[in-house]
């Protein structure tokens, strides 16, 4: 398995980002995105994950193999952790709530409601609903953000293991994760020349 | 797609999750509307089908606009469009929460506030009848709606304005069966024409909704 870009060039609001990006990632592997804020790191993992239409070039793993984590975790605040999880697990037709709980430490947390969890405890939740998903390619926003150093190292066990079954991770993530093994791209050199003059029809796209 | 219809239910029905919110606001018209008109059974009679319709329709899109905007806004909404479920599906699942949490329990609660209005014996069947088979299409068509205007925030006002002229031709005939059959005169033809609007909205709109949500999520 393997997801492959070439040539790719993403846009946010009509303007371009990134332009001319080609990197592979197979599966056991992890690639993490680095770059200054606004270098279009949130862009470019909705574009692999089908939110929005390339500019250019190819992807050639549909989006039907990711797994997309953003910024928001798509938690409902008056369900439990169960239902939560529940939940995302039918919508993607797969089980091992369980297993997920235990794995993110979420199993003494299991009937309580998402409104009344820390901010790191439902990123928690929200990381563990990736592992309910079934998918091999995950696709992280800063995955990390308002976890202690405790849970970012029990993160990096979830993410090895999930190399180790033969998945990959594409991260957009700013600190260490404790994965000597993942490989680092630098989007700085891939970033876009801003055109002369915007097509008018760009304004409301 | 199960799940997705038993996690809307269970979020209407739990705290602050808007349930009644229709219903409460459909009783309090039903009840005003006698002590503003003024008492007299004869004038009730004859307004009683139009209210209690323009009541349902406005009960309806008092809870449009929580369809989307709340998925969207906790993130859930990106994570189903990137499920393997089609976004089609839903919408029509949300559409069909919707009707079953706000609209459902209007045309079952009707023929009660149809006593408080005096509506005219021959006219309770009808009543109901049109409101379940014309209710839909408010919530396919609000569904429609929602989607449109999903990013935006406030974006109540503008729902309202897309969405009330394409409630219309519902309202007038689904008020206008009831009518007719109070007077004692044929309900099928508006009822027909209504039905019509109906399948029309809940074969072709989520197809709509589907692609405005795609472009909204950009």
């Amino acid at each position: 398995m393997e997801l492959r870009v070439s040539d790719l060039a993403v846009a946010r609001g009509g303007l371009p980002l990134i332009e001319g990006l080609s990197f592979a990632v197979s599966g056991g592997e992890a690639l993490v995105l680095r770059g200054p804020n606004g270098s279009g790191k949130t862009t470019l993992l909705r574009t692999l994950a089908g939110l929005q239409p390339p500019l250019a070039g190819q992807i050639s793993a549909p989006p039907e193999q990711m797994a997309y984590a953003a910024h928001a975790d798509g938690l409902k605040s008056t369900l439990t952790v169960r239902e939560n999880l529940r939940f995302w697990a039918a919508i993607h037709g797969q089980n091992g709530v369980d297993a997920a709980m235990a794995a993110m430490n979420l199993t003494d947390l299991a009937d309580r409601q998402a409104q009344h969890l820390s901010a790191g405890q439902k990123r928690r939740l929200g990381l563990a609903r990736l592992l309910v998903t079934g998918r091999w390619l995950w696709v992280l926003d800063e995955p990390t953000v308002s976890l202690d150093v405790a849970s970012v190292a029990l993160f990096g066990e979830v993410v090895r293991a999930h190399l180790a079954r033969g998945g990959a991770a594409l991260l957009a993530t700013h600190i260490d994760l404790g994965l000597p093994e993942a490989r680092i791209l630098d989007l700085g050199p891939y970033k876009a020349e801003m055109p002369a003059d915007l097509g008018f029809d760009e304004a409301f796209l | 797609m199960i799940a997705l219809l038993i996690r809307d239910l269970r979020l209407a029905f739990r705290a602050g999750g808007g349930f009644g919110l229709g219903l409460g606001f459909f009783l309090i018209l039903a009840v005003l509307v006698p002590l503003g008109v003024g008492p007299d059974p004869q004038t009730l009679g004859l307004i009683a089908p139009g209210i209690l319709w323009v009541g349902a329709l406005l009960a309806c899109l008092l809870s449009l606009d929580r369809m989307f905007a709340l998925d969207h806004e906790d993130g859930s909404l990106d994570l189903l469009a990137t499920a393997p479920i089609p976004l089609e599906g839903v919408v029509a699942i949300k559409a069909l929460a919707h009707w079953l949490t706000t609209c459902l329990p209007l045309a079952l609660v009707a023929p009660v506030l149809g006593i408080l209005l005096n509506l005219p014996g021959p006219g309770y069947l009808w009543l109901v009848l049109s409101l379940l088979l014309g209710t839909p299409a408010l919530s396919m068509i609000g569904a429609f709606g929602a989607a449109l205007t999903v990013g935006l925030k406030r974006g109540g006002l503008l729902l309202s304005l897309l969405v009330l002229p394409l409630y219309v031709p519902t309202l007038v005939f689904g008020a206008q069966s009831v009518t007719r059959a109070a007077q004692g005169l044929d309900p099928l033809t508006p009822i027909l024409l209504m039905s019509g609007i109906t399948a029309g909205s809940l074969a072709l709109l989520p197809f709509a909704a589907a692609f405005a949500l795609r472009i909204n999520l950009r």
